[in-house]
């Protein structure tokens, strides 16, 4: 809960030089935040909001790169031929595909990997944390490369490690299809970012308090019921700060689909339609409209969290 | 915490009545040390400090032959102009991508670039590319094989200076052939070497992968079957004439498939490209492989490297790409690299120079030598050390003759990525029916109602 104070009129005020220095503390210190907060806004208002109000207006342009003379206004066009093109709505379906598969199977590993690094033996505790957060170190595109070589069917060394596997043989093409392409994809994506959700749960299992722990244990709750009763519920902002984080990016996935398929099998995702549109294809109008609704999708995932789930993102931080 | 001012790389006290004085001097200096390298990046950026004119040529990732060039053209000059060389992406779209963005924001670093042929059109178009003065024009295509000029011009103009022509030729296991009952010393057809993989249990090495070249084979292939890609219009993107819907396309996409059908074009068929086919070459199993000369200098430094046997060196063949039609020559690929002058150079004459320095036959001679890339002037073919290197040299300078460009047209990458993605995967390919609806993406592209 937060409260709100009006600035003191002149004929509230008291005449006494406390609530005079209350009041002009206030300002002073309201003066004090703009001051320190005010570049870094100016500069988020630069490298944020222009690109966005100058995709927003590109948008509405025919514009090639290589042919400025002929740029023409044509309004909401360019929307109607992305919304009306079966290719965005597969781009946006395999992107909301590999984005609930990546999110949820790291929101489960990185419980476990926050459990493992809440509870390892001191002993152990930095030497484990650390290597978790290996992978999250690692540049998208030097991971992406790393998991092509190790499927590729000619470098790679998992088709005749996992040959036993069935389904599995020397000769398996694992970017010559859709299925098995997504797999690789999200098994490279969950594998580089799964640190930083155990990294964010980590934060909240620490905000669990002891107590409810004790007393469900003095209450003879077993260990499944206190995870389920007492250690989850009580971190719910936590996890759904750290779905909302992870859900934005992975919505925003492009590198690993760039470096291992370049988009072939139907695994182009919206990012990559984006990038194919206007980096490749020089058609500034039609890339920017894609980007502004690469931009709203973004803003609506956000939104659903936020409003939908009743995420409190000060909760999360520890400020509520 | 940010440091105090002037602080910052002040290490210990000076002298109490020095101080002042001492750090007046070191900020006169600092200011003059900036205005030096400031002075200095500037005259970079303009590429002409008033003494030796600086030309930047950027160029294709390779083994170090252009900055070999760009050294020996410097030194030709004699103090005149001076070459820098700045590296591009190692594939053609990449380098497309770059250049393309600094050139629509004017950028006058650019004064010599190394172009892929296929996007000669629409960089001329664009206005990226300086006018090439005739006589310059002249000199630079005597005696330099007509498909490489023809990749080098845009309406009926030379645009770009062709530097070196590629272009690909059926490799085939003389062993494997032999066994087959092939005579290979004259042109052989998609299916024969199809059939002689199948009867052989070979590999057939051809790019599937869904990259620029799947079209490099398909543009070959429907050539080959007498039609073009493009069959009029090229500069006009709502009324491009495509021949994708027509006997040839047929033919093309008829080959497409029987190769992806045959059961000898490897597991990884959909997802190979040049480098994956040449190690399938260089294999057990290696039989038939449609591929760039490059990877004849691979072999050699493989069997160098102690990674290839001598004895799978000798067993290497070469002859003129596969027809589609019996008795009917190929139409082969054709790569390559062209020099462009850079529309906003502020040294296009001494560009220019430059090009014909690097162009020469010697120059070229010593790049396909050492880099493996075929040289674009007939001559070079029959220098003694070229034909020493290279004994394809015939070969290939026969298949340049008989090559034919990918289509022309400023609207290349939707033309070409209209094709990727629809006679990819090429088993997926029906020779009926993928044509016309290629033709139709690509019209409904250029029309700016489909994504692409």
């Amino acid at each position: 809960m937060s409260t709100t104070t009006l600035p003191p009129t002149k004929k509230d005020a008291p005449k006494s030089a406390p609530a005079a220095t209350t009041s002009d503390r206030a300002r002073s210190e309201r003066k004090l935040g703009w001051l320190l907060a005010g570049p870094a806004f100016l500069v988020m208002l630069a490298v944020t909001a222009y690109p966005i109000l100058q995709a927003t207006y590109e948008s509405l342009f025919s514009y090639r790169l290589t042919d400025p003379d002929n740029r023409s206004f044509v309004g909401l066009q360019n929307y109607g031929v992305i919304l009306s093109d079966p290719l965005w709505w597969q781009s946006l379906w395999v992107t909301a595909l590999i984005t609930f598969v990546t999110v949820l199977v790291e929101l489960v590993l990185g419980f476990a990997l926050a459990m493992v690094m809440a509870k390892a033996l001191s002993s152990i505790r930095p030497v484990v944390r650390a290597a978790i957060l290996i992978p999250y170190a690692v540049i998208t595109v030097v991971s992406a490369y790393a998991w092509q070589f190790a499927f590729d069917i000619n470098t790679g060394f998992v088709n005749s490690w996992f040959a036993w596997i069935p389904g599995v043989g020397t000769d398996t093409d694992w970017f010559g299809d859709f299925g098995t392409s997504i797999f690789v994809i999200c098994l490279a994506e969950i594998w580089k970012t799964t640190p930083f959700i155990s990294l964010l749960l980590l934060a909240g299992l620490a905000q669990v308090p002891e107590v409810l722990q004790e007393a469900a244990k003095v209450d003879g709750a077993t260990w499944w019921q206190r995870l389920w009763r007492v250690t989850l519920p009580n971190m719910k902002a936590a996890i759904m700060v750290a779905l909302l984080f992870r859900t934005l990016d992975a919505f925003r996935i492009f590198d690993s689909i760039f470096v291992m398929t370049a988009g072939a099998n139907g695994t182009e995702s919206v990012s990559f339609l984006a990038y194919r549109q206007t980096i490749s294809r020089l058609e500034i109008g039609l890339g920017s409209a894609l980007s502004v609704l690469l931009f709203l999708s973004v803003v609506l995932i956000a939104a659903i969290f936020i409003k939908g789930f009743k995420v409190d993102l000060a909760q999360a931080r520890g400020e509520g | 915490m940010p440091n105090a001012p002037g602080r910052s790389g002040f290490r210990g006290p000076a002298p109490a009545p020095l101080r002042g004085r001492s750090r007046s001097r070191r900020r006169g200096v600092a200011g003059a040390a900036a205005l030096l390298v400031t002075a200095g990046t500037l005259a970079a950026c303009g590429g002409d400090s008033g003494g030796t004119p600086t030309l930047t040529w950027y160029f294709n990732p390779d083994n170090g032959g252009q900055v070999e060039l760009a050294r020996r053209c410097t030194e030709e000059a004699d103090g005149r102009y001076r070459i820098e060389t700045a590296i591009l992406p190692r594939d053609a779209s990449s380098q497309r991508e770059q250049l393309v963005r600094r050139l629509a924001a004017k950028d006058a670093s650019i004064d010599l670039m190394s172009l892929d042929p296929i996007y000669v059109p629409e960089f001329a178009q664009a206005g990226f590319l300086a006018p090439v003065p005739e006589d310059v024009a002249e000199r630079v295509t005597e005696g330099v094989v007509q498909s490489a000029i023809d990749g080098a011009t845009w309406d009926d103009e030379l645009v770009a200076v062709p530097f070196w022509g590629n272009t690909q030729l059926l490799w085939y296991r003389k062993s494997v052939a032999e066994a087959a009952g092939l005579d290979m010393t004259k042109p052989v057809t998609w299916e024969q070497i199809v059939t002689a993989a199948q009867e052989q249990d070979v590999e057939l090495g051809v790019q599937g992968i869904r990259a620029e070249s799947l079209t490099v084979w398909f543009n070959s292939l429907i050539e080959s079957a007498g039609g073009s890609v493009i069959e009029g219009n090229a500069d006009d993107p709502e009324n491009l004439e495509l021949g994708l819907d027509s006997d040839a396309g047929r033919q093309a996409a008829e080959v497409m498939k029987m190769v992806a059908e045959s059961g000898q074009a490897g597991a990884a068929f959909s997802t190979e490209n040049e480098s994956a086919s040449a190690a399938e070459f260089e294999g057990e199993r290696g039989g038939f492989m449609v591929n760039w000369p490059f990877i004849y200098a691979q072999a050699v430094s493989g069997v160098e490297g102690g990674t290839i046997d001598q004895a799978v060196l000798d067993d290497y063949g070469w002859t003129l790409w596969p027809s589609v039609l019996p008795n009917v020559p190929s139409a082969p690929p054709l790569g390559g690299i062209d020099l462009g002058i850079g529309a906003y150079s502020a040294n296009v004459d001494f560009a220019y120079e430059a090009a014909e320095c690097i162009t020469t036959d010697e120059n070229q001679a010593y790049y396909m030598i050492n880099e493996g890339n075929p040289a674009s002037s007939a001559a070079v073919f029959d220098a003694p050390d070229v034909v020493e290197k290279f004994p394809m040299a015939d070969t290939i300078r026969q298949s340049l003759e008989q090559a034919a460009p990918r289509p022309q047209t400023a609207y290349y990458n939707e033309v070409s990525g209209g094709l990727q993605r629809e006679y990819h995967p090429p088993a997926s390919v029906q020779p009926g029916d993928t044509g016309p609806k290629a033709a139709e993406l690509i019209a409904a592209v250029l029309r700016g109602e489909q994504l692409l």
